[in-house]
């Protein structure tokens, strides 16, 4: 995978807090993409494509906002930039978060519930096939996660488990409330990678 | 079939690069929630009060855990006493995230600690040295951090502890296959444990730093040397300024490596916590456990 200039494609991962370290290893597993953690603006300005990791929403979400960063990663994800955000990363990108005030990038047209599953205890395992991505099921790893409850009419449902929404998609725009990067399986990489293709 | 130990490693692995503070009320935990804790660790006193009243420190009142889990929507952790299960069982019926055994409060077992397999809910234990951080994750434990010293705002032992396990896990992976077996019995460590961390160069999990962190540079300091994560404990709220300090440790967290933030982040907090020194304390809470 190339970029413009005919370099490898860069893939950043936002890292202020959370598990960046995971979805770093994912990318380079790839070995067509080089992933590289992103904290600051100039590198967020040179990245082909941004993953905004699991972590503490709040936390992320403050750190973003302290570092006057929401307003040049919005200007990149309206020029078009694929970005991917896993569970609190899906959190981060939504317009609407229904059991709190503050939002934070506001590019996904979603509603989503944080903690939508209750404590650690309800935390998560389960299989099922996301179409759109791969034929065969997917491992997939919910911990405090969030779910969507209504999506604008922009945005396509990848898969709904027991009744939520746990993975979407608005054009170059991918949330999941579950890990990928957690379960060794890099089949959600290599999709947000053919992301990156489609929007060149 | 679901893999609870798993699941529980993967919330540690979320909270890495993030900053976890000791609340003893629901307005504390509010300012720690606000300033970007990713967690809080619910308690009734904070170490350095526990140091200064004495007496018997045990588990906090479920009610004011209860109170605490209903106002912020971070993980709440709560501590128990070393070897405590039934404290343990306790804070599991309340639906906590995570439970700290921890010697900061009086141990209950002399002998054993929690067989932390037969909870679902995640626990974090302290260690002093890769062999001690082994025995806790041969138990069950999904997290580890340093002991170091509580409630003596002195980082000196926290940086000891976390010094002396990054060493032994380079020193393992030295270590030709023939001789793993003799070095797993002479740190007392499982030998399966000890092949981990020769194979992957690290704990399999997250390692954060705590015991004594009470400024921001102490936070980047040990990010520097190679914690996944910090706690602060009586560090943030007996210092002057509680939430200008917390968000200058979260800050300083986040860019431990940039010491034009370290150096913004740290200027006019306030006084910081009124600190000890390690030789003239009378109790070593490090010493508790094995």
């Amino acid at each position: 995978m190339h970029s413009g200039d005919g370099k490898m494609a860069t893939i950043g991962v936002l890292s202020l807090q959370g598990a960046v370290t995971e979805h770093l290893a994912c990318l380079n597993q790839l070995e067509i993409v080089r992933g590289v953690a992103v904290k600051t603006r100039p590198p967020l300005e040179k990245v082909d494509a941004l993953i905004i990791p699991g972590g503490e929403s709040t936390a992320i979400g403050k750190l973003l906002k302290e570092y006057d960063l929401i307003a040049p990663l919005q200007e990149r994800i309206k020029g078009g930039m694929p970005v991917w955000g896993t569970c609190a990363g899906m959190i981060l990108l939504a317009n609407r978060i229904v059991n709190q005030d503050t939002t934070y990038l506001n590019v996904l047209d979603v509603a989503v519930r944080r903690n939508a599953y209750g404590s650690q205890l309800d935390s998560f395992q389960a299989q099922a096939v996301v179409e759109k991505v791969s034929p065969e099921p997917f491992p997939l790893v919910f911990i405090r996660a969030p779910y969507i409850e209504q999506v604008g009419p922009e945005v396509e449902v990848l898969l709904c488990l027991h009744g939520h929404i746990v993975a979407v998609q608005q054009q170059h725009i991918l949330a999941t409330a579950f890990h990928p990067e957690l379960t060794g399986d890099l089949r959600f990489h290599r999709f947000f990678v053919n992301m990156l293709n489609e929007a060149a | 079939m679901e893999d609870r130990y798993s699941l529980n490693k993967n919330l540690a692995q979320m909270l890495k690069g993030g900053v976890i503070m000791d609340v003893t009320n629901v307005e504390q935990a509010l300012i720690a929630e606000k300033a970007g804790a990713v967690a809080v660790m619910a308690l009734e006193r904070v170490p350095a009060d526990i140091r200064k009243q004495g007496g018997v420190a045990r588990m906090s009142d479920p009610a004011m855990i209860k109170q605490i889990k209903a106002a912020v929507s971070i993980p709440v952790m709560a501590k128990v006493r070393i070897g405590h299960f039934v404290e343990a069982q306790i804070l599991e019926a309340i639906g906590i995230d995570f439970i700290d055994e921890s010697e900061v409060l009086t141990p209950a077992d002399e002998m054993f600690h929690i067989d932390k397999r037969s909870f679902k809910v995640p626990f974090v234990c302290g260690a002093r040295d890769l062999g001690e951080a082994l025995r806790r994750i041969g138990e069950g434990a999904a997290m580890i951090r340093t002991k170091g010293e509580a409630g003596t705002g002195n980082v000196v032992e926290a940086v000891r502890h976390m010094r002396q396990i990054m060493a032994e896990i380079r020193q393992v992976q030295m270590l030709p296959r023939e001789e793993r077996m003799s070095f797993a019995k002479q740190i007392g460590a499982p030998f399966e444990l000890v092949e981990y961390v020769a194979e992957h160069k690290k704990l399999p999990v997250v390692n954060f730093a705590a015991g004594g962190i009470a400024t921001p540079a102490d936070a980047a300091l040990m990010m520097q040397l190679g914690c996944d994560g910090i706690f602060v404990g009586s560090g943030i709220f007996k210092s002057e300024d509680p939430a200008k300090r917390a968000q200058a440790i979260v800050k300083a967290t986040a860019h431990y490596n940039d010491p034009a933030v370290l150096a913004e982040v740290s200027a006019g907090l306030g006084e910081a916590m009124a600190g000890l020194e390690i030789d003239k304390l009378q109790d070593q809470y490090a010493q508790r456990g094995w």
